[in-house]
């Protein structure tokens, strides 16, 4: 294993002071605990609460800030944050307004996130939480755990938080949240597996010309295998995939991410992009807005996920709110 | 001389922290290769945290639900945290271990882990490791065996739960993504189960 760390233990630590001396005017540190919460501290409207494992950089540290998150809990590569933790984020970030969790919908997080819930309702706080579940990889059988939460998060944090900052109450803000999530699908793809630091070794392994579809973003393998084709014919699978939920129809507005799972040339991920919007154009699916780039990675993980946001008037308005945050910006 | 508990579970924790490799390869298979890590990093942090002067069982399984709880984050986390203060609850003011408190021990960690988790047996998680080992153990205790023989039928079951898993297909937790291809791995959760048992049998046998 190669990497560009200095112990094994220290990362998320070191990485989160890291990403506070690269944006104070944006985050500060809660001393003593893997949570980043704004700069200003709490204000007077709902505040917005995510987090999960490390290694999804800049989820969710990056989307703190004005029209986004009020605070982000970091837990260790991979690993849910534990409920001390999500519990100081709700106590620093509290308002008054209340606090709404964003949770993806992994075992580990939502034990870990409800607990925390609990411990801050007994505090007097008013709490409540979404999970979202954008995964299509995964079927949604009464056999699993349901689907996983991966880049469509990055969709609910945005117009989450432009609601908040709107002034919408707690049950508003929560409303167009579970908006977004039923409207919002995902679909990745692996080149080449990552690595988490601790384990020494990739997740999976994967031949020269393989790739691993249905891949989620902890490096645990995907629904399967196949011969690696042209980036076109990739796309045209996850995109595939996605649409055979039946939620996007000719006529529909919607907004597209595609998501770079950190070890992804960029160049690569406009390649998707361009066929993407062939693709959907051609069936009459209207592309309001487009995100490119690395939102909800995956350690050093090759390859990228489509995600399609189905938008309505309010979707479409909150969206377009301006956001300022260390990794996303929008006027 | 340090306590009992703080004996026992000193030897839990040697038993997680030789084997932290080993868990987390299992989880590499079947989920995001953190469940050795997670487990190691708790009982790191629960030695540090617990003293050979505890002798109250209840206190000491309460610190080390506690420590558990905010340390090992993932599923096992929240799961075995809530097991050990379940446990430590029905434990405090005694210094004792007996036959019956054991049995009550594994009821309160099951109620426990169910209550969080929401799983059954049967679905390819540490509770098929843990349930047979309580039923085993309640038998033999009925039957009038001692403690000592009476965990080490616990102990086998454990293992024969572990084996189990091999031949299920996950419903709960990460590996339950995997549908079918979870079929032929040990789920790592049922084995760090059942290394807890053999531990506490070590414990119990002067070993
Ligand atoms: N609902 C559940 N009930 C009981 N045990 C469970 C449940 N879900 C998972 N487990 C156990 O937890 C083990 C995995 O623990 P681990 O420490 O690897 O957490 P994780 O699932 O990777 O968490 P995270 O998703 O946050 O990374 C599984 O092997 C299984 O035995
Ligand atoms: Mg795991």
């Amino acid at each position: 294993m190669k990497k560009l760390i200095n112990s094994v233990d220290n990362i998320v630590d070191e990485m989160l002071d890291g990403m506070t001396a690269a944006f104070p005017q944006y985050v500060k540190r809660l001393e003593g605990f893997n949570v980043l919460v704004r700069a200003k501290g709490p204000s007077d409207k709902v505040a917005l609460v995510s987090g999960g494992g490390s290694g999804h950089e800049p989820s969710h540290g990056g989307f703190v800030g004005r029209g986004m998150l009020d605070g982000a809990v970091a837990g260790e590569v991979f690993t849910s944050p534990t409920p001390d933790q999500i519990y100081e984020a709700v106590k620093a970030v509290n308002g008054g307004k209340g606090v709404l969790l964003i949770i993806k919908n992994y075992t580990g997080d939502v034990m870990n996130f409800e607990m925390a819930e609990d411990m801050a309702s007994d505090d007097g706080i008013t709490v409540s939480h979404v999970i979202v579940a954008d995964d299509v990889a995964v079927e949604n059988s009464t056999w699993t755990t349901g689907r996983r939460g991966i880049a469509g998060t990055v969709f609910v944090h945005k117009i989450a938080g432009a609601a908040a900052e709107a002034g919408l109450t707690l049950s508003e803000v929560k409303r167009v949240a579970e908006k977004v999530i039923s409207n919002v699908r995902s679909m990745g793809m692996a080149v080449n597996a990552c690595t988490v630091p601790a384990a020494g070794k990739p997740g999976f392994e994967l031949e020269d010309d393989e790739i691993e579809i249905g891949i989620g973003i902890h490096g645990e393998p995907g629904t399967h295998r196949e011969k690696i084709s042209d980036v076109n014919n990739i796309t045209d699978k996850l995109i595939d995939k996605i649409l055979a939920e039946g939620i996007y129809s000719s006529g529909d507005e919607i907004a597209l991410m595609i998501n770079g799972m950190g070890g992804t040339p960029l160049m690569e991920l406009f390649i998707a992009n361009k066929h993407a919007h062939e693709v959907l154009d051609g069936k009459g699916i209207k592309i309001a807005k487009t995100y490119v780039g690395n939102y909800m990675t995956s350690l050093d993980m090759e390859g990228f996920s489509v995600t399609l946001l189905k938008l309505d008037d309010e979707l479409k308005k909150f969206l377009n709110a301006p956001a300022d945050t260390p990794a996303f910006v929008q006027f | 001389m340090p306590s009992k508990i703080y004996e026992c579970i000193s030897k839990i924790s040697e038993s997680i922290m030789a084997n932290k490799d080993y868990l987390t390869e299992l989880d590499r298979e079947i989920g995001d290769s953190d469940h050795g890590i997670n487990m190691a990093r708790g009982f790191q942090a629960v030695m540090e945290k617990i003293s050979p002067d505890d002798s109250d069982i209840g206190v000491a399984l309460k610190k080390a639900g506690m420590t558990l709880l905010s340390k090992v984050g993932g599923a096992s986390g929240p799961l075995y945290g809530t097991a050990y203060m379940e446990a430590g609850k029905i434990m405090i003011g005694k210094t004792e271990l007996l036959p019956e408190d054991m049995k009550a021990i594994f009821e309160a960690a099951i109620s426990g882990i169910q209550k969080r988790g929401h799983a059954v047996r049967g679905e390819k998680t540490m509770l098929d490791a843990i349930i047979p080992a309580s039923e085993a153990y309640s038998a033999k205790i009925s039957e009038g065996s001692d403690m000592i023989s009476a965990f080490e039928a616990a102990c086998s079951s454990a293992r024969e739960g572990v084996e189990y898993t091999k031949t299920i297909i996950a419903t709960k937790g990460r590996a339950s993504y995997l549908g079918e291809r979870s079929i032929g791995h040990q789920d790592p959760g049922a084995t760090s189960a059942a290394l807890t048992l053999e531990a506490i049998r070590d414990y119990m046998k002067g070993k």
